[in-house]
C-alpha cells in the first residue's frame, strides 16, 4: 500500500469542498444549503490541519478559529431563517424573493 | 512491528483507517446534498463531522478533534436539528428538491474540481513529505501557548482570540434579537 | 498471542498506550461486562431503595428479596413485541437508541480505574469525555422526532434544551478543576490519569483545594450531571405524570431497554468524571495523613471487609426469613448468594494478606490493582446512591424553572468559581 501523504488528505478535502459547493448551488431547501456551507468549512479545516502537520501549529489554531466562526454563522443564519419562516412559511430559496421587483 | 505506532514518518497511522474514514466522510457528504428529508441530511452531516474528527486524530491534532466533536457535532448539529424540527412542513418532502438551474451548478462544481486536481498535480513539489517535530503529547500545550501566551508574554494569536470572543457575543445578541417577535 | 498477553503484564501504562491491542480488547470486554452487571444491580437497588424510602418493600418475590427481579425485567423486555409506529421514520427510529448507546459507552475508554487500569490514556481525555457525552443529546432528539407524535417531540426538544444548557455549566466546572492540575508543575494536563496523579502529587483532593472553590465547582458539576442524565429532579422530559414518558413513549421492549441502559451507563460515566476530577479517582482516603505499611495493610483489607459485610447481610436475611415451606427456595437461594459473597471476601482477604507490603510479586500487583479499582468503584457507587436518593426525596422542577437555574444561577456561579480559582492560583504561586 502506498503510504498516506498530505496529498491524500488534500484530495479528501477537495472532494468535500466540491460536494458542499454542489449542495449550495443546487438545493432548494435553505437548511440543506446551510449544511452544505458547513461541509465547505470542514473541507477547509481539513486542508489547514493537514498542512499544519508540516508547518507548525498555526494551521490548527486557524482551524479552531474557523470552527468558532462556523458556530456563530450557523446560529445567525438559522435565526434569520426562523425569522423569515415566520413571515412567509416557506423554506425554499427560490421562493424567498420578497425584494424582487 | 505494530503499524499503529508508526510515529515520526508520514503523517498517518494506518492506511485502512484513512481510507475508511475518508470513504465515510465523502459518502456521507454525498448523502447530505442528495437526501429529500432534511433530518436524514443532518444525520449524514453528523457522520461526516465525526469522520473528519477521526481524520484530525490521524493527523496528530487531538485538540482540534476534541473541539470538532464538542462544538460541531455536539452543538451546531443539535441547533440544526432543532431548527429543522421547528420549520419542517410536510409539503417540503414532496416538492422538487433541486433548483431549475442545477446543471449549471453541477458544471461549475466540476470545473472547480478539475481546477483542484490540476493544482494538486502541478504543485506536487510544494508538498514535501517532511515532518516538523510536533510531539502529540504537547499539542494542547502548544495551542495554549499560541492562544494565551506563555511565560509572561502574549501569544501569537491572543488578539485574534479576544476578537473571536467578541464575534461570539455579537452572534449571540444577533440571534436573540432576530428571533424576537417584537423588538 | 501468549507472547502478546505476557508482554503487557507489569506495565505501568494503559494497554493502548503500550501498543497492546489484545489487552485493550480484554479491558473493553471486562468494562462492558462490568457496566452491564452494574446497570442490573443499579436497577435492583433503585427499586428497593425507592421502596424503602416510601415505607414499602419493593420487589420481594422474584428472587430472595427480589434479587432476580432485574433478570426477569430483562427477559420480559427482550421477549416483548416490537411495536414500531406506522407513520414513523423507520430508519431513524431504529437508529436513535443506537446513537444514545454508542455515546454512553464510548466514554468508558478513558475512565481511569487505576494508574494503568484504563483502556487508553488519551492526552485529551476529559475533552473526549465531554464531547462524546454531548453526542447523547443527538440520540434523544432523533428519538423524539422519529416517533412522529406530539408528546415525544416536545419531550425530546425539552430534554435536549435542558442537556445543552447544563453542559455549559458542566464544562466550566471541569475547566476550573483542570486549572488546579497546573498548580504544582506549571503545566496542566487534560488526561484523566494525569488529573488524578496531579491530585496525588499535590497531596490533596481537588474537592478540598482552595476551600471553598473546589467545593463550589464540585457542587456545580454534581447538579449539572444530574440534569445531564435527565434524572430527578430534572426528569421533566421523561416523567410519567407529565409527558407520558416523553421521548421514549413510542419505544417498547428491547429498544426501550437500550434507552435505559444508555441512561444508566451515562450516569456511571458522569459520576466517574466527578470522582476523577474532584474525589481523587483511585486513591484511598488520607494517603498523606495515614501513611506507612500498617495503614496500607489496613486500607487494603477494605475490599474483603465490604464483601464480608454484604455476605453478613445475606446470612442475616436468610436467618430472618419466615420458616414456612413457601420460603424454602428463597432461603436456600439467599444462603447460596451469601456463601458466594463470603467466598469472594475470603479470596480478597487472601490476596490482601499475601500481597502486603511490597508490590513486586504477583499477589502484590493483584492487590494493588484490586485496591485501585475498589476505591474508584466505591466512590462511584456513593454517587449512584445519591442519584437514587435525589429521586426519592425531591419534587420535579418545572421546565422554565429548570432553564432559569441552568442559565441564570449555575452559569454565573461556575464562571465566578473559575475566575476565582485562576486568581487564587496565580496569587498563591
Amino acid at each position: 500500500m502506498v503510504p498516506i501523504t498530505t496529498l491524500h488528505y488534500l484530495v479528501v478535502a477537495a472532494a468535500l469542498f466540491v460536494l458542499g459547493t454542489i449542495g449550495v448551488l443546487t438545493r432548494r431547501n435553505v437548511v440543506i444549503v446551510l449544511m452544505s456551507i458547513e461541509l465547505i468549512l470542514n473541507a477547509v479545516n481539513l486542508n489547514l490541519v493537514a498542512f499544519s502537520r508540516m508547518w507548525g501549529l498555526g494551521g490548527q489554531v486557524f482551524a479552531i478559529f474557523i470552527i468558532v466562526d462556523a458556530a456563530a454563522e450557523a446560529a445567525v443564519g438559522l435565526g434569520i431563517l426562523i425569522a423569515f419562516f415566520r413571515n412567509k412559511e416557506t423554506i425554499n430559496v427560490d421562493e424567498i424573493d420578497l425584494l424582487k421587483w | 512491528m505494530n503499524p499503529a505506532l508508526n510515529v515520526g514518518s508520514a503523517p498517518v497511522a494506518t492506511p485502512w483507517f484513512f481510507y475508511g474514514l475518508a470513504a465515510a466522510a465523502v459518502i456521507s457528504g454525498l448523502l447530505v446534498i442528495t437526501r429529500r428529508n432534511a433530518v436524514h441530511s443532518a444525520l449524514a452531516l453528523i457522520v461526516t463531522l465525526l469522520s473528519v474528527a477521526g481524520l484530525y486524530l490521524m493527523l496528530y491534532a487531538p485538540f482540534v478533534a476534541g473541539v470538532q466533536i464538542i462544538v460541531y457535532a455536539g452543538g451546531i448539529m443539535v441547533l440544526f436539528l432543532f431548527v429543522i424540527m421547528l420549520v419542517s412542513i410536510e409539503r417540503t418532502v414532496k416538492e422538487r428538491q433541486f433548483n431549475r438551474i442545477w446543471p449549471i451548478g453541477l458544471l461549475a462544481s466540476c470545473a472547480l474540481l478539475a481546477l483542484f486536481l490540476t493544482a494538486f498535480k502541478k504543485g506536487q513539489s510544494l508538498f514535501p513529505n517532511r515532518v516538523a517535530p510536533l510531539p502529540e503529547a504537547l499539542n494542547t500545550q502548544g495551542i495554549a501557548a499560541a492562544l494565551y501566551g506563555e511565560a509572561g508574554k502574549m501569544g501569537q494569536y491572543t488578539f485574534a482570540f479576544e476578537i473571536a470572543s467578541l464575534l461570539l457575543l455579537v452572534a449571540i445578541l444577533g440571534a436573540v434579537i432576530m428571533t424576537k417577535k417584537k423588538i | 498471542m501468549v507472547e502478546s498477553l505476557m508482554s503487557y503484564l507489569g506495565s505501568t501504562v494503559p494497554p493502548s498506550n503500550a501498543g497492546n491491542q489484545l489487552w485493550a480488547l480484554i479491558y473493553i470486554l471486562i468494562i462492558f461486562a462490568g457496566v452491564s452487571v452494574a446497570v442490573m444491580a443499579m436497577n435492583w437497588i433503585e427499586r428497593k431503595a425507592l421502596a424503602h424510602f416510601q415505607i414499602r418493600l419493593g420487589p420481594m418475590r422474584v428472587g430472595p428479596h427480589g434479587l432476580l427481579q432485574p433478570i426477569a425485567d430483562a427477559l420480559k423486555l427482550m421477549l416483548k413485541e416490537d411495536i414500531i409506529p406506522d407513520e414513523s421514520d423507520k430508519a431513524v427510529f431504529w437508529f436513535a437508541p443506537i446513537i444514545g448507546l454508542l455515546a454512553a459507552f464510548t466514554v468508558y475508554i478513558v475512565i481511569p480505574f487505576g494508574p494503568s487500569q484504563a483502556v487508553s490514556d488519551m492526552n485529551i481525555g476529559i475533552l473526549f469525555m465531554l464531547g462524546v457525552s454531548s453526542l447523547g443529546v443527538l440520540g434523544i432528539v432523533t428519538a423524539g422526532w422519529a416517533s412522529n407524535s406530539h408528546y415525544p417531540l416536545i419531550g425530546a426538544l425539552r430534554s435536549s434544551a435542558q442537556m445543552v444548557s447544563y453542559e455549559v455549566a458542566m464544562g466550566l466546572a471541569v475547566v476550573s478543576a483542570i486549572l488546579m492540575t497546573s498548580l504544582n508543575t506549571g503545566t496542566g494536563t487534560l488526561s484523566m490519569i494525569g488529573i488524578v496523579e496531579a491530585q496525588r502529587d499535590q497531596g490533596i483532593w481537588f474537592l478540598f483545594k482552595f476551600f471553598p472553590l473546589g467545593l463550589i465547582a464540585f457542587v456545580i458539576f454534581a447538579i449539572a450531571m444530574v440534569a445531564e442524565t435527565n434524572r430527578a429532579p430534572f426528569d421533566l422530559a421523561e416523567a410519567e405524570s407529565e409527558l407520558t414518558a416523553g421521548f421514549h413513549t413510542e419505544y417498547s421492549g428491547l429498544r426501550w431497554s437500550l434507552f435505559m441502559l444508555a441512561e444508566y451507563a451515562a450516569m456511571i460515566a458522569v459520576s466517574s468524571i466527578a470522582v476523577t476530577l474532584w474525589l481523587g479517582g483511585w486513591m484511598r482516603p488520607f494517603p498523606a495523613l495515614l501513611h506507612g505499611p500498617a495503614w496500607e495493610f489496613i486500607f487494603s483489607l477494605f475490599p474483603g471487609l465490604t464483601f464480608a459485610a454484604l455476605a453478613g447481610f445475606a446470612f442475616l436475611g436468610t436467618i430472618r426469613m419466615p420458616s414456612h415451606s413457601f420460603f424454602k427456595i428463597q432461603r436456600i437461594g439467599l444462603g447460596a448468594f451469601g456463601l458466594v459473597l463470603a467466598f469472594i471476601a475470603l479470596l480478597l482477604f487472601a490476596i490482601a494478606v499475601a500481597g502486603r507490603g511490597d508490590n513486586a510479586n504477583l499477589a502484590g500487583r493483584f492487590r494493588e490493582g484490586i485496591d485501585y479499582v475498589y476505591w474508584f468503584v466505591l466512590k462511584v457507587a456513593v454517587f449512584m446512591y445519591l442519584f437514587i436518593w435525589y429521586r426519592a426525596t425531591w419534587p420535579r422542577y418545572r421546565f422554565d424553572q429548570l432553564m432559569k437555574i441552568g442559565w441564570k444561577v449555575m452559569l454565573p456561579i461556575s464562571l465566578g468559581a473559575l475566575i476565582a480559582t485562576a486568581v487564587v492560583g496565580v496569587l498563591v504561586k
